[in-house]
């Protein structure tokens, strides 16, 4: 039956992260964005009870069927919960709610591709202790949208006991804090043979700290700069044998084919609409703010009224809002589609492009209506702006993800649309 | 529990209407917009599938249930895929219909609710838009004003869908300071059905003018009877009904114009293998999805009897505009074939213009 209703413990979870981000979050934002490079202590040591007192998966979830008092499978929302969490907390401040501790976009990678032995090695960390993140390094400095074209390689050692890797990644969220400073990892994807395209890129585990892993450079971002964005360089870094996701004949290129790189597809369907939700968060907070602003200074929303009573500002509003509430509905359906267990490929790929475009569209609109107010640093606006800007890029630029739908929906493959 | 599922029933209704109108509807509208003219059969053939009916609820004798509204929806989407103004003309009856089941007395219900329910489809209708550009239904310029024991109504309405062959429609006039519904038999004193109206689309519904001068109608005829009517309510019902149609045009657009994409070549290959075109049929198919979204919540929301304004106001301006853009860009796709009316895109340009026009409702 269609139905817009949410779960209970959604609706609660979603109360008390939006107490958090009002309390804790929106107070320090601006001083994260001024200090660059600071890491945001208060909230990270909040915000880990949280997620490590949930399992400490905080960007997949635990897909493994729950059975009720009858034995009948309980629906999943697990996904449908962290696309509320993710939004609500970039609600709050997105470069603060990318800093968040927990099994982060590796531990997607983990769970989209790893072996069950190998989720409980690689996520029991997130359960206990101190914060600890995990990064996905996939982009290289020559290599971004065009993943097949990494160069960073992995071989084996001679006495086969461990993979070597060598190469350099760019642009990992969180790279410092997982691969440097907490006992967190990083998913390194690697090609086993850089001839062989997609078929040898597999993902590795790097644990913090492994020899030959060094944190070469921090960038300087034009938003979320609460959020550390590393570039990674692998020399000669030697990791074990068995921190190749998934089992070991995914080694084998020729017979597995390209499992391991299906796998980080697979990770994107399921991170795509948390990211298109994230952005949503942030546009939530330019339209919210936006609407009161004015609300209180004389502009009111009057739904229903011709067009010819609406003032230009009002038609803005309501623009913004519908177009707000549209990508919502898109991300909502990838989620739920995922915690389904169905294929959600295209609506995860859909409510990225959507929430991308619309992220900006209201961030920008904010500013312009709030004239030289909003282009000032007294208000957040103009720092959801850029914030908003990074979106429509990473997770798949909004280029790729309509090229994602464009072939599912024209029935073409990689090759029959470039 | 959040849903996007149709029920079972849902799912059989919508793939009826589906295939009724792919059958039916969609190979009659070339001619029909030629000739102006809905084939008959064609009506009395989709009165059968028993729309209206279950719209109504089952206390009012139809039969439809806690979600009339999102079963509703998915018909109308499925319907406007097939063709526009076929689907006006067959939901024309429900612009009568309709509010006086969610409005109407009791008196009322029994004396009109029956012609709706019959075998055969009859023509019903209402009049509510004004020939003005700056029109406004909550401030209307036709007007009730009592006298005695009844009201009198004069004024001037436009874009009456199958006037010249309704038995009786709703007037919708400013009473005061409120929009209120008389209801209008043919044939009253001062009652004139106006010339047929040519428009830019939607030309296979007759739509007509009415002008009303000391149309005198008793009491009893005020729709709601002493109480009234609340109007946004009502709008709020069309918003919703107009934000699928739109949906079900937009749908047939796109899909026309990928399949033609797929088939047509250029340079070597389908026009489709190349992005510029391919990101366009991405976008359009996401925007028709978002709309059709955005439309099931405020079907949702009436369902639930929650105050569905809002949603339903920001729904039917996507869906306005979604439709608009989807059906420009299919003419595009096309390129010159595009323009030819041999092709059904430019016709579905044409209605997707109307969706900010027509009905009048649909205006707010």
């Amino acid at each position: 039956m269609i139905d817009f209703d949410l779960p209970t413990p959604v609706k609660r979870q979603v109360q008390f992260i939006g107490m958090l981000g009002e309390q804790v979050m929106r107070p320090v934002a601006r001083y994260y964005d001024e200090h660059e490079g600071e890491r945001p202590w208060e909230y990270i040591n909040l915000i880990w009870q949280t997620v490590r007192d949930q399992g400490g998966r905080n960007f997949s979830a635990d897909t493994t069927p729950k059975l009720d008092k009858e034995g009948k499978p309980r629906p999943r929302i697990g996904y449908l919960m962290l696309a509320h969490m993710v939004e609500a907390l970039s609600w709050g401040d997105a470069g603060l709610y990318l800093s968040t501790p927990g099994s982060g976009l590796g531990g997607a990678a983990v769970d989209a591709t790893g072996t069950p032995a190998q989720k409980e090695r690689f996520l029991k960390r997130f359960a206990e202790g101190e914060p600890k993140w995990s990064a996905m390094a996939m982009t290289e400095p020559h290599a971004g949208s065009d993943t097949a074209a990494i160069r960073t390689t992995a071989r084996l050692s001679d006495d086969g006991s461990a993979w070597i890797l060598n190469g350099e990644k760019i642009f990992v969220t969180s790279g410092a804090m997982a691969a440097r400073d907490s006992q967190g990892f990083v998913v390194i994807w690697a090609t086993l043979d850089a001839k062989a395209g997609r078929a040898a890129i597999k993902p590795f585990v790097v644990e913090a700290g492994t020899p030959g892993m060094t944190v070469a450079k921090l960038e300087h971002k034009h938003g979320i700069r609460a959020s550390d964005t590393a570039s990674i360089v692998l020399q000669d870094c030697r990791i074990p044998r068995d921190n190749l996701l998934g089992s070991e004949e995914i080694a084998d290129v020729r017979a597995a084919g390209n499992k391991g790189f299906a796998g980080a597809m697979r990770t994107f369907d399921a991170t795509r609409p948390l990211v298109a939700a994230s952005a949503l968060g942030i546009t939530r907070a330019a339209l919210d703010f936006t609407v009161q602003y004015l609300k209180e200074r004389g502009v009111t929303i009057h739904y229903g009224l011709p067009l010819h009573q609406q003032s230009a500002v009002e038609r803005d509003l309501m623009q913004m809002e519908a177009q707000h509430r549209a990508a919502w509905l898109l991300v909502l359906r990838a989620v739920t589609k995922m915690d389904a267990g169905e294929d959600n490929a295209l609506e995860a790929s859909m409510s990225k492009v959507k929430a991308g475009q619309v992220a900006n569209f209201v961030a920008q609109k904010a500013v312009e209506l709030l004239g030289p107010e909003g282009y000032s640093c007294t208000l957040l606006v103009e720092k959801w702006m850029r914030d908003a800007r990074i979106n429509d890029i990473y997770e798949g630029t909004g280029q790729i993800n309509r090229l994602i739908v464009a072939r599912r929906l024209l029935g073409y493959s990689s090759r029959e649309l470039r | 529990m959040i849903s996007f599922t149709p029920t079972e029933e849902q799912q059989l209704i919508s793939d009826t209407v589906r295939r009724y109108a792919a059958e039916r509807l969609r190979p009659a509208a070339h001619d029909a917009d030629e000739t102006r003219s809905t084939p008959l059969e064609v009506i009395a053939r989709c009165w059968d599938l028993g729309l209206l009916p279950s719209a109504i609820p089952e206390v009012d004798g139809g039969f439809g249930d806690a979600h009339a509204t999102i079963s509703g929806v998915l018909a109308a989407e499925e319907l406007a895929y097939g063709d526009l103004p076929i689907s006006l003309y067959l939901l024309t009856p429900g612009l009568f219909g309709l509010p006086i089941a969610h409005a109407g007395t009791a008196e009322q219900k029994e004396r009109w609710l029956p012609h709706l329910l019959g075998d055969t489809f009859a023509p019903y209708t209402a009049a509510c838009i004004e020939p003005i550009w700056n029109f406004d239904p909550t401030a209307m310029q036709t007007t009730a004003t009592r006298d005695g024991d009844s009201y009198l109504l004069s004024g001037q309405k436009a874009y009456v869908p199958l006037a010249a062959d309704a038995a009786a429609m709703l007037i919708y006039a400013r009473e005061g300071q409120a929009t209120q519904i008389f209801i209008v038999e043919r044939g009253s004193e001062g009652l004139e059905i106006l010339d047929r109206e040519q428009h830019m689309g939607l030309r296979a519904l007759p739509t007509y003018g009415v002008r009303l001068e000391d149309v005198r109608e008793a009491a009893a005829a005020r729709l709601g009877g002493e109480q009234g009517i609340d109007s946004r309510r009502l709008l709020d019902r069309s918003r919703v009904a107009l934000g699928a149609l739109a949906v079900g045009v937009a749908r047939a657009a796109y899909e026309y114009a990928r399949e033609y994409a797929l088939q047509r070549e250029a340079f070597g290959k389908p026009i489709a293998q190349n992005q510029a075109l391919a990101f366009m049929l991405a976008e359009m198919a996401i925007e028709i999805d978002a709309a059709r979204l955005m439309t099931w919540e405020a079907a949702w929301q009436l369902d639930q009897q929650l105050d569905a304004t809002r949603q339903a106001v920001l729904a039917r301006q996507y869906a306005d505009e979604a439709v608009l853009m989807v059906a420009d860009r299919a003419v595009q796709i096309l390129g010159g074939h595009g323009y030819i009316r041999e092709h059904p895109v430019e016709r579905w340009l044409r209605e997707a213009r109307g969706f900010t026009t027509i009905l009048g409702m649909a205006m707010v």
